[in-house]
């Protein structure tokens, strides 16, 4: 009686810790290999066959297909650079420089990586349709309400979380330094 | 109190065999991969342009809404298959997954230094058997091998702003796969 309690017990503990680390990796985007700069993190090698099991399985879950190693590279950011999460009922400024590139994309998904419907039907800019001042600089404003100049819409969602495709550029698994690769700060201005 | 801990211990142990045998079976078990959402849409074989990602429905998240996108779904058992690309005006990259989704090649427009991209996708069984001299003779043929019989094959053409969005559909669409006759 007392073993078969004790196996019990134990199966029980075996599956809770395995499938609860299995759910907290998948869904938190745990995987070998990350870029970090700011607040964005790159993993490279998910773009090639040295993928790890995480990005593996990270990917087959959601479904996406990552960019190749040899189209580009996509940083992600859930939070500014203090680390306050992306609240799409705030506002965000996401200014500075990016790393060269030949072409790059800023998008806005939810957490499931779906487009947010906005009125002007907006969900991200290209290295050529921002506005940049004299010295290539810019200034991207992420509100839910309408701003001047690069006005990126949240839809006003809880959760949002932002793209930074850089399309034949040089920044991949050698990039170690922030140096290399200078992304934008991010920055919250506000609430509601 | 020692066999609880034993038990606790166990427990963790087993929890850890639990939590990465679940990780390396997910590609295998996952029914929404991007594949599996694209066998409905596209006949195998066959270059099929996608609509541009919306708020109201898209293909698979994480589109980029910048880009036209095209997949050819391949299955490479009766024979080689042959892509060509033509390159838009301001961005074009080809991209090559297996069927659960890894990249295992990825070329842009300026790396095919040319108009059109070209390439032969094929096993690695139906690379060996080319001959050598074709092989040689056609030294800017450019083949790949892909490491399962199938798989996807992306082809992206940006629009670097939203205007020109036709121009890129245009481009990708007269991108073509097909399987090639044999000799």
């Amino acid at each position: 009686m007392r073993l078969l309690f004790g196996s019990c017990f134990t199966f029980l503990i075996a599956a809770a810790v395995g499938l609860g680390a299995t759910w907290l990796t998948l869904t938190h985007g745990v995987a070998f290999g990350a870029l970090t700069i700011g607040a964005w993190t790159a993993w490279p090698k998910s773009g090639s066959v040295d993928i790890d099991p995480y990005a593996r399985a990270i990917i087959a879950r959601s479904g996406e297909l990552p960019t190749g190693m040899g189209d580009g590279i996509a940083f992600y950011a859930r939070t500014d650079d203090v680390g306050n999460p992306f609240d799409g009922r705030c506002t965000f400024t996401i200014s500075g420089m990016t790393p060269t590139a030949r072409y790059w994309t800023l998008t806005l998904y939810d957490p499931e990586g779906r487009l947010v419907a906005n009125s002007i039907d907006r969900h991200g800019f290209t290295s050529e349709e921002i506005v940049r001042d004299s010295d290539g600089r810019f200034t991207i404003t992420v509100a839910p309400l309408a701003r001047p100049g690069n006005w990126l819409p949240t839809g006003g969602i809880e959760k949002f979380t932002l793209l930074w495709r850089l399309y034949d550029t040089a920044i991949g698994v050698a990039t170690r330094t922030t140096k290399e690769g200078p992304m934008p700060s991010i920055t919250r201005k506000g609430c509601g | 109190m020692i066999r609880v801990l034993l038990l606790v211990l166990t427990a963790i142990l087993l929890g850890g065999i639990v939590h990465l045998s679940t990780v390396l079976a997910m590609p295998q078990a996952a029914k929404q991969d991007a594949y599996s959402r694209l066998t409905p849409l596209t006949p195998v074989n066959t270059m099929v342009p996608l609509a541009t990602p919306t708020a109201e429905a898209e293909v698979m998240p994480f589109m980029d809404p910048a880009f036209a996108t095209a997949v050819c779904r391949y299955d490479l058992s009766g024979g080689a298959l042959k892509l060509i690309a033509p390159v838009s005006q301001a961005y074009t990259s080809v991209t090559f997954y297996t069927r659960k989704s890894i990249a295992y090649y990825a070329i842009n427009d300026r790396a095919a230094g040319r108009r059109t991209i070209e390439l032969d996708l094929m096993t690695a069984e139906q690379h060996a058997e080319v001959p050598e001299e074709e092989d040689v003779t056609a030294a800017d043929r450019l083949i790949i091998e892909s490491p399962t019989t199938v798989g996807l094959i992306v082809v992206r053409a940006l629009a670097p702003e939203p205007d020109l969005m036709p121009m890129a559909r245009q481009a990708l669409a007269s991108a073509t796969c097909a399987i090639q006759p044999v000799q």
